[in-house]
């Protein structure tokens, strides 16, 4: 608390990014976790909340007329510019924030402080639910000294990792080259390792320079070995800089945007990403060989193309579950530098590096490709990021499990995964079918991989200007659908059930009647009698409840209009959105002049609720 | 039987067959008149039957005796038949090209065909401008149907029949049409009937140099106007462009004389210049080369995307101009039949949910591109393939068509139509079974008695089993206006087509 220089300035403005001229008026608030923007209109009272351990950069822009600009870029690629009043406030803020997104000290980030009222025992299953002694009892792998994942078990190929051999120009190590016999003869399947150095060969050359290096083929027996140019952190903070700078062009013309989209490369290095977990994966499917995957210390790239591999090899992974599992263990096990690569703490900016945002955009390229073969969906992935740079959860602190354990954050803080996997109904993919010929086992690029394959994910680096989205959500309507469906579905059950039971009285209606008029028939009948005390009962029984129905039958009702509800309720969003889209602003300089749309009402709607009024009738 | 003397050698043995992303196929090619059939003459493997008429180009080269021959298609697919013998393959290659470049539009397969299919309601009745006028009579009274154009004397690029003001009488029409580029006076295209506000479209005034006006035409647009409103005149030429044009007779509105209107120019591209644009799209994407970068410095270089935003951004500068400013507009570049019809139509697609729907959509194809006199002939001649390029060949439709998939991805709901159907719309556009898409406009149309010699697409696709393919499982009725986004970031490459 002590580094909030002010805690409220008022009469600012939060600047609307596509349309600078709507601008919403508001106050500013500072506290120790959040900046915390409130607008003044009465009927929206919006609210913007920004982490601190979000923000990437603050900028302080030159005063004008109307006050003090201030630009705040997140790490989840949010933008916010604010305009206050007064320069000194101005200051303020900014000198209070710098200090703010810039913790010394693990203590002072959020998950320390935030509590989601889980009493202790919740917090303690939340961490035990992803647990990778289980997953290695799943890929059948007892005990074994290798940080093994066989990913394989027909073929007993396996993927393993490592850091560069410290080889120089001719040091040899014997334990290191028997080691990968050991590796080789593990696999029967096979008789030679491929040994996968994920950088460009020239990297590789001038880490022996260093005593470090690759693999000498001649000192290993049966190695295939194989570089993979995948460029180094410097060059992907470099590349992701030149993207977002891209994303941030007002208007640009669609000349600027692809061409500069190619000049950061980005799309590219995804690429080389994908084209090493494609590689990776068929040495390990197709040809059964064993693979070794290292590249200089053997926590970025090595881990990038690892998991990509495993997704593609297993489907395991690509469930809710396992990819929280793959993340687990590939990245927060094997002593991935999360504090390092984004910045959670203050440290070395040359240390910082998207390395698994780009895993994470490689997995929505990938079910880009195969809609089916995920349980996931986009969102999750978007949280999953969000959330690495929160430091709202324990799960990504730190640098290696080491020292996570000397802080003790299991015990004092939460876990992601248990928050993910409570709201697992937001996260799921309802067109994912763990059934289907293409989604099990290995997933299969096409054979000529083409480059129009690899698309701008607006859905992440363009996330919060919501003009860009498709206004209609794919996901969430069948996610409605389904909801509705299902509910039917009881309702039809619960139905069926009654009239079943309808047609039993009525049949013993007819009994009762065929045995009054042919009472010869009566005596072999001993339960008759009780059927015939009840029968006007339950009659009646049903008559009254049929109106008015039965009070689970009513709730189940009011559960299915307020899914309607939510239905409809998408779209005032809709006419809002239309409302503040890009599309329209970008059109000409002239401001649509104020006729609000009104969200008309929409009869094929009313038609489709009288619909299911009558269906649950 | 003239296809007999084209055709050199009807069939051959052993031939394989390629394609991408599938297993090759060994079997048995046969040439006739109209399709080129390969049989592998097993029961569980499909035949390939390709339509002459959608060939664009063939490679032939040779390895010893095997002869290999590829065809570019049309609709962008490659395939290769490797056919034994040196002789049998010129001969086939030397019968394709014959028959894929046929002069006589009768020769053409929709002359020939008979469909297996019984016609429910014939689709060249479906959409008469009668019906058309009378979804939106009731709620005007300002317009009228004109007969003037009956024998396509004032116009011969537009219909017999066409909707005008009614305070505008045949005769003045008749004055108007001599002031237009074409003879295409301005008509009506579309009535908002959320207020009264309207489109019309037409070709460029001729004025030329020397600052022509006509009374009658600017009485005819000005009849559109209601009492102290403004319109926009949105010329889908750059100032630049539309001022040059003066020198050869055509020009554009001059404020003097049209106070009432204001003009918005909004380039769009044409002709050859979109042509190049898909060809090099289409190189791009069949370039097999692993490289990132190259590939998309080669979709900037074609351009695709920057025509697609020009286009969209103008049919929503459109939309804008009726929906929130309460102005009716007149929409024109130079002929009026290519930009101008892509902007009418995708400025519907937003303002109107009817033109959201399967029959709404095939309503607004049937009057803003066949009706209106969209020379189809013309522009889908030849497509991304060929090397004799002739400069009134431009994939103005396909754009079109881009254009309505870009809006859909960004509403998914809001139509209830999917991507397959505009890809089948592409696809009969380039070549078909069917008469729809043959002419250039209605006279010609007229004249070559395509409603008793051939079928209508949409007998054919307003089947219920065929409407099934077509029909988006997400669709619910959305009454609302939708604005697409025209951000770069918004507008992805189709990778459908």
């Amino acid at each position: 608390m002590e580094h909030i220089r002010t805690p409220k300035v008022e009469n600012v403005r939060l600047v609307d990014r596509v349309s600078p001229k709507k601008a919403a008026l508001g106050t500013l608030y500072l506290t120790a976790t959040h900046v915390i923007f409130v607008e003044n209109s009465p009927d929206t009272r919006k609210e913007t909340w920004i982490l601190h351990s979000q923000i990437s950069t603050i900028e302080k822009q030159a005063t004008t007329a109307t006050g003090c600009p201030l630009l705040i870029r997140c790490k989840n690629f949010q933008i916010i510019q604010l305009i206050i009043p007064q320069e000194r406030d101005c200051h303020d803020v900014y000198i209070s924030l710098i200090r703010l997104a810039r913790p010394v000290k693990y203590e002072e980030l959020y998950c320390f402080s935030f509590n989601p009222m889980l009493d202790k025992e919740e917090r303690e299953q939340g961490w035990v639910l992803i647990d990778l002694s289980e997953e290695y009892k799943r890929m059948g792998l007892p005990n074994h000294h290798w940080q093994l994942s066989d990913v394989n078990r027909d073929y007993r190929a396996s993927i393993c990792r490592s850091s560069q051999p410290l080889s120089g120009f001719s040091a040899r190590c014997l334990e290191d080259e028997q080691m990968l016999q050991a590796i080789r003869k593990a696999n029967p399947g096979s008789d030679f390792v491929y040994v996968v150095d994920t950088r460009p060969k020239l990297n590789a050359m001038a880490n022996r320079a260093a005593g470090k290096g690759y693999e000498n083929e001649d000192n290993y027996s049966n190695i295939k070995f194989q570089f993979i140019g995948i460029e180094n952190i410097h060059v992907m903070r470099n590349s992701l800089q030149k993207m977002l700078e891209v994303c941030e062009l007002k208007s640009p013309s669609m000349s600027d945007f692809l061409w500069g989209l190619e000049n950061s490369g980005w799309l590219r290095h995804i690429k080389a990403i994908m084209d090493a977990g494609i590689f990776i994966a068929k040495a390990v499917s197709e040809e059964g060989a064993s693979v070794l995957v290292h590249c200089s210390d053997g926590w970025d790239r090595t881990a990038q193309v690892c998991s990509v591999a495993s997704l593609l090899l297993d489907p395991h992974y690509r469930t809710l579950k396992g990819f929280m599992v793959l993340i687990e263990k590939d990245w927060i096990s094997f002593g991935h530098k999360f504090n390092h690569r984004y910045g959670n703490l203050d440290g070395d900016p040359k240390e910082i590096s998207p390395v698994i945002d780009q895993f994470i955009e490689c997995v929505w390229q990938l079910m880009e490709q195969f809609p089916c073969a995920f349980e996931f969906n986009e969102r999750f992935l978007i949280h999953i990021q969000h959330h690495i740079y929160s430091c709202q959860f324990g799960n990504f602190l730190c640098n290696s499990q080491k020292e996570r354990r000397e802080l003790k954050i299991q015990e004092r803080t939460y876990s992601l995964w248990a928050h993910l996997w409570k709201n697992r109904a937001d996260y799921l993919n309802p067109l994912f079918r763990a059934d289907h010929s293409q989604t099990q086992g290995t997933l299969h690029l096409p054979t000529a991989p083409c480059n129009f394959m690899y698309k701008f994910w607006s859905g992440m680096y363009n996330r919060f200007e919501k003009g860009m989205q498709p206004r209609q959500s794919v996901t969430d309507y069948l996610m409605a659908v389904k909801e509705e469906t299902q509910q039917l579905e009881e309702e039809l059950e619960a139905l069926e059930e009654r009239l079943e039971k309808i047609q039993k009285v009525q049949l013993n209606c007819t009994k009762v009647k065929s045995k009054q008029s042919e009472p010869s028939k009566h005596s072999g009948f001993s339960t008759s009698d009780n059927s015939i005390a009840n029968t006007p009962q339950d009659y009646s029984g049903n008559t009254k409840s049929f109106p008015s129905r039965s009070p689970s039958q009513g709730d189940e009702d009011s559960a299915l209009i307020l899914t309607q509800d939510n239905l409809k309720s998408s779209d005032p969003d809709l006419s809002a959105n239309s409302d503040q889209e890009s599309g329209v602003e970008d059109l000409s300089c002239r401001s649509p002049s104020g006729g609000e749309h009104a969200p008309s009402e929409d009869s094929g709607k009313d038609r489709d609720s009288d619909e299911a009024v009558f269906l649950t009738a | 039987m003239e296809f007999a003397e084209l055709i050199k050698t009807p069939r051959v043995d052993n031939v394989v067959l390629h394609r991408p992303f599938y297993p090759a196929v060994e079997g048995t090619l046969c040439l006739t008149g109209h399709h080129l059939i390969l049989s592998s003459r097993q029961d569980n493997t499909e035949e390939l039957w390709l339509l002459h008429s959608n060939i664009d180009a063939i490679d032939k080269r040779f390895v010893g005796s095997l002869g290999t021959i590829i065809i570019k298609c049309k609709d962008f697919r490659i395939i290769q038949l490797d056919i034994p013998g040196m002789e049998e393959c010129l001969n086939i290659a030397s019968s394709i090209e014959a028959l894929s470049t046929l002069d006589s539009i009768t020769l053409m397969y929709p002359f020939f065909y008979r469909p297996m299919f019984e016609v429910i309601e014939d689709g060249w009745h479906s959409f008469l401008p009668e019906q058309e006028f009378e979804l939106y009579s009731s709620a005007t009274s300002e317009w009228r149907l004109s007969y003037v154009n009956k024998e396509f004397a004032v116009c011969p690029s537009y219909p017999p029949i066409v909707t005008v003001p009614k305070s505008i009488d045949d005769e003045a029409l008749r004055k108007v049409a001599t002031f237009r580029h074409g003879g295409r006076f301005p008509v009506l295209s579309y009535y908002h009937k959320k207020n009264g506000m309207v489109i019309m479209r037409s070709g460029q005034p001729l004025t030329g140099t020397n600052g022509r006006r006509c009374k009658e035409d600017e009485k005819l647009i000005n009849a559109t106007l209601r009492a102290g409103k403004r319109g926009y005149i949105i010329d889908t030429r750059s100032l630049n462009v539309a001022q040059q044009a003066r020198a050869k007779g055509g020009g554009f509105e001059q404020e003097a004389h049209y106070p009432q209107w204001r003009r918005i120019h909004k380039s769009i591209e044409r002709y050859h210049i979109l042509q190049e644009s898909l060809i090099k799209l289409v190189e791009a994407c069949n370039d097999q080369t692993h490289n990132m970068d190259r590939w998309l410095s080669k979709l900037e270089a074609s351009n695709w995307l920057t025509h697609i935003k020009e286009i969209l951004t103008a049919a929503c500068l459109a939309a804008q101009c009726i929906d929130r400013e309460g102005a009716s507009i007149l929409i024109h570049g130079t002929e009026g039949t290519d930009s101008t019809l892509q902007v009418t139509s995708l400025a519907q697609i937003i303002l109107e949910p009817r033109s959201r729907t399967i029959r709404g959509f095939e309503a607004l194809i049937e009057r803003e591109w066949l009706q209106a006199g969209h020379p189809f002939q013309q522009r889908c001649a030849q497509s991304a393939y060929c090397n004799t390029k002739q400069k009134w060949e431009a994939p103005v439709f396909l754009l079109f068509l881009d254009c309505v998939w870009q809006i859909l991805r960004q509403f998914p709901c809001s139509f209830e139509f999917n991507e397959n159907f505009l890809i089948m719309l592409f696809e009969h556009a380039y070549a078909s079974q069917f008469g729809t898409f043959l002419g250039n406009n209605e006279s010609e149309r007229c004249k070559l008695k395509l409603q008793q010699k051939t079928m209508s697409l949409w007998s054919w696709v307003n089947q219920p089993g065929e409407l099934s393919k077509f029909t988006n499982p997400l669709f619910e009725a959305n009454n609302l206006v939708i604005w697409p986004s025209v951000a770069p970031q918004s507008l992805p490459l189709w990778e459908g087509i």
